[in-house]
């Protein structure tokens, strides 16, 4: 299970700093993500338009979720498939080992899903005997390393080649020291030699879902591998986990959502697979679960809607925010400390783990509103954000300083008169200190300024409001 | 003739005020030189960003009112910065909600006359050259509030075509914010500093001798960087190059 340091963000952020090898693989953020993004989205001329559907049909759904959802577990049962709600993460983690026991499973096969980690799977199979093993590449590696996902489609981003290799060697014990590394084609191939026996000896398949189609009761999973088919086919049982919020209405909505989610993602127009699930295997059918079970998470969501927060439950995860953030960029995904980072991590986290452990978050941003710029269902990243921080500043979770500073800052800013005397008084003092220099290499008060960068002196000759006056007066 | 010239009043901003006054003064310049009549509001402090960004919306609701009011009388109002025309017209009218119509109704009708300043000269005035020469050659750095929020892009670009002697050189990720983001870059120092060595480093390998941008926040960050690793870049506000008034004030940090 993810362990939860949030709260250091701020350590953990200057540790991912220093750190070259994430450096290095960070580096690939712009080449890997921006431009084919860029290229994707201009190679569609609707794709504005799109967005607007997007949003709307999400908005739609929230505004009914009620009756999307059981409209769907009526579908998926009627398909033969069976829903379990779950309004904790206790619950669905106690309903998929039950699911597992049931079917009595010693190893499950997963294919990639965030509410998985969300939700801590893996250790809680593992300390129930059954052995759960990732077959997304990322995550397969993520495993071997016991390391959380960085990122929510590239969970191993973080990682450089010589990482993969290095976990390999040490983990597949039969590899040949002469095999050679070079290539992604070299570590798909023997992650697939690994995985190959296991699907075939899984006796449960769990997925995550990118959405719910109310219309059809079918789930439908995004991959580029082909892992996800392959790790819901197989075996005789097939769990599909999802959050409330990944229900649409329509095949066709969910169509136009798979639309943006791609180009948004990869920049890909379509994903390599889109595999859609209805329910369990029929006569005739040429494979298929025998058991279709559909693990239906609330864990939160439902309070926020209703909230300034609603929105957020657009998401369809397709990173954009994160690939186009510039704090992300230099930090990486593991520097906010639990399972979803980045802009859309900074809105969520503080809603599902408590403000008051994940204020830094939605603080650690420049607003520069990147995210907000290319979210494919606009939401409001950075409005958001505002919201939170202001919840913190109401049960004064703001740092005393900031607040100090705020409080005697405001207090003149609300007096035009007295903020006038002040700064003018201010500013004589600095550019009487800074004069001959024009810029001050430290300075008290400062020094979260200083420690980088000059402080540019401001213009000698006092402040604007001052020599405007003395021009007027003098009849300019 | 006379009469139909527009009333602006200028928003000085509280970083042109104390930093560069030199911007505000290049400010009326350019507006004047467009045929507006310029005031300055004395009762002007600031927009209320750092209260509206620091979660304390009662103080950002007060600041607002106060601006409201005192510019609310005019033609249009103008600041030189994306980032507090952005707050006013952009995100005063939210401040306010159903429980004080009678702000959010002014809120709203300040925030539709209102504009930053090269955007302004382009779009609202049809200015579409200024007379100004610079010799040097320059890059621009987009701003994120002015360029997310109010669409300055070509604006800026479009005037400083029009400066004799001025070479422009694009810089790369001109859109990549510089790292200051107001109490950001003293809250989160070590990300900030990052965010703006890479900034600095674009902004050298362009061979620029000259940085411009429409914001003193972003200006003082990307400066204070440049003059930390002892770059030979100078850091002007665009519209002391668009007015002219390059003489009258050392490049941002420098003094001469
Ligand atoms: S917030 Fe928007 S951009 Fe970020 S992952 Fe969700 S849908 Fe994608």
């Amino acid at each position: 299970m993810v362990h939860l340091t949030s709260p250091a963000f701020k350590e953990n952020a200057t540790r991912a700093l220093a750190d070259p090898g994430l450096q290095k693989a960070l580096a690939r953020t712009k080449p890997q993500f921006h431009g084919k993004r860029a290229k994707a989205v201009a190679g569609l001329p609707e794709f504005e338009q799109l967005r607007e559907i997007g949003k709307n049909i999400k908005n739609h759904t929230l505004a009914n979720l009620d009756f999307y959802l059981e409209r769907y577990a009526a579908k998926v049962e009627e398909a033969g498939g069976k829903v379990h709600w779950c309004s904790t993460a206790d619950e669905a983690r106690a309903a998929v080992l039950r699911i597992c026991r049931d079917a009595g499973a010693k190893t499950v096969t997963k294919g990639k899903s965030m509410i998985s980690e969300e939700l801590g799977i893996n250790d809680h199979l593992e300390s129930h005997g059954i052995t759960p093993v990732e077959t997304d590449l990322g995550e397969y590696i993520l495993q071997l390393r016991k390391e959380p996902p960085s990122h929510i489609i590239g969970p191993a981003f973080h990682l450089n080649r010589e990482d993969w290799e290095e976990s390999f060697r040490e983990s597949h014990t039969d590899l040949d020291p002469k095999r050679v590394f070079t290539e992604r084609r070299d570590i798909l191939t023997e992650a697939r030699t690994k995985l190959r026996s296991r699907f075939l000896a899984a006796d449960v398949g769990i997925t995550g879902a990118n959405f719910l189609i109310a219309e059809t009761g079918s789930s439908v999973i995004v991959t580029n591998e082909g892992n996800g088919d392959l790790t819901q086919t197989l075996p005789k049982v097939h769990i599909a986990l999802a959050s409330i919020e990944k229900v649409v209405p329509t095949l066709e909505d969910a169509t136009s959502l798979l639309r943006l989610l791609a180009r948004s993602a990869t920049g890909q127009d379509f994903s390599v697979y889109t595999t859609f699930s209805t329910g369990v295997r029929r006569q005739g059918d040429l494979d298929g679960p025998e058991e279709y079970h559909v693990v239906l998470i609330d864990n939160g969501r439902s309070n926020m809607i209703g909230t300034e927060f609603q929105e957020m439950l657009r998401c369809i995860r397709c990173a954009a925010c994160m690939n186009h953030c510039p704090v992300y960029g230099v930090t990486g995904g593991h520097a906010y400390g639990w399972v979803y980072p980045g802009p859309m991590g900074s809105v969520l986290t503080p809603t599902l783990v408590g403000v008051d452990k994940a204020g830094h978050l939605p603080n650690a941003s420049t607003f520069c509103g990147r995210c907000e710029s290319v979210c494919p269902v606009k939401i409001p990243l950075p409005k958001l954000m505002r919201h939170w921080r202001e919840r913190e500043f109401e049960r004064h979770l703001t740092p005393g300083t900031v607040r100090t500073n705020l409080g005697l800052w405001a207090w003149f800013a609300k007096r035009p008169a007295m903020y006038r005397a002040a700064t003018r008084l201010g500013i004589g003092a600095l550019s009487l200190l800074g004069k001959g220099k024009g810029k001050f290499g430290w300075m008290p008060l400062a020094e979260g300024w200083t420690r980088g960068r000059d402080l540019p002196a401001p213009e000698p000759g006092g402040t604007f409001m001052a020599r405007y006056a003395k021009t007027r007066r003098n009849g300019r | 003739m006379l009469q139909t010239r527009p009333r602006v009043a200028l928003f000085v901003t509280c970083l042109v005020d104390l930093y560069r006054p030199t911007v505000g003064f290049a400010a009326i310049k350019l507006l004047e030189e467009a045929g507006c009549q310029v005031e300055v509001p004395e009762v002007q402090t600031c927009c209320g960003q750092p209260a509206y960004n620091t979660g304390d919306r009662a103080t950002a609701k007060d600041l607002a009112r106060n601006v409201i009011d005192a510019f609310l009388p005019y033609d249009h109002v103008v600041a030189p910065s994306g980032s507090c025309a952005g707050m006013i017209g952009h995100h005063y009218p939210g401040l306010f909600g159903d429980e004080d119509p009678h702000y959010r109704g002014k809120a709203e009708a300040l925030a539709a006359k209102t504009h930053e300043l090269v955007s302004f000269l382009t779009d609202v005035l049809g200015v579409d050259a200024v007379k100004a020469r610079y010799e040097g050659v320059v890059t621009y750095h987009d701003s994120c509030s002015g360029l997310r929020e109010l669409g300055i892009k070509a604006q800026p670009r479009k005037l400083l075509g029009s400066v004799d002697g001025l070479v422009l050189k694009e810089l790369p990720d001109s859109e990549v914010c510089c790292g200051f983001g107001g109490t950001f870059c003293v809250k989160y120092p070590d990300i900030s500093v990052r965010m703006v060595s890479d900034k600095a480093k674009d902004v050298r390998e362009t061979g620029a001798d000259t940085l411009l941008a429409g914001d003193m926040g972003c200006l003082l960050n990307m400066a204070g960087r440049l003059q930390r690793e002892g770059a030979a870049v100078k850091v002007r506000h665009v519209a002391e190059v668009l007015a002219g008034m390059t003489n009258d004030a050392a490049p941002i940090g420098e003094t001469k």
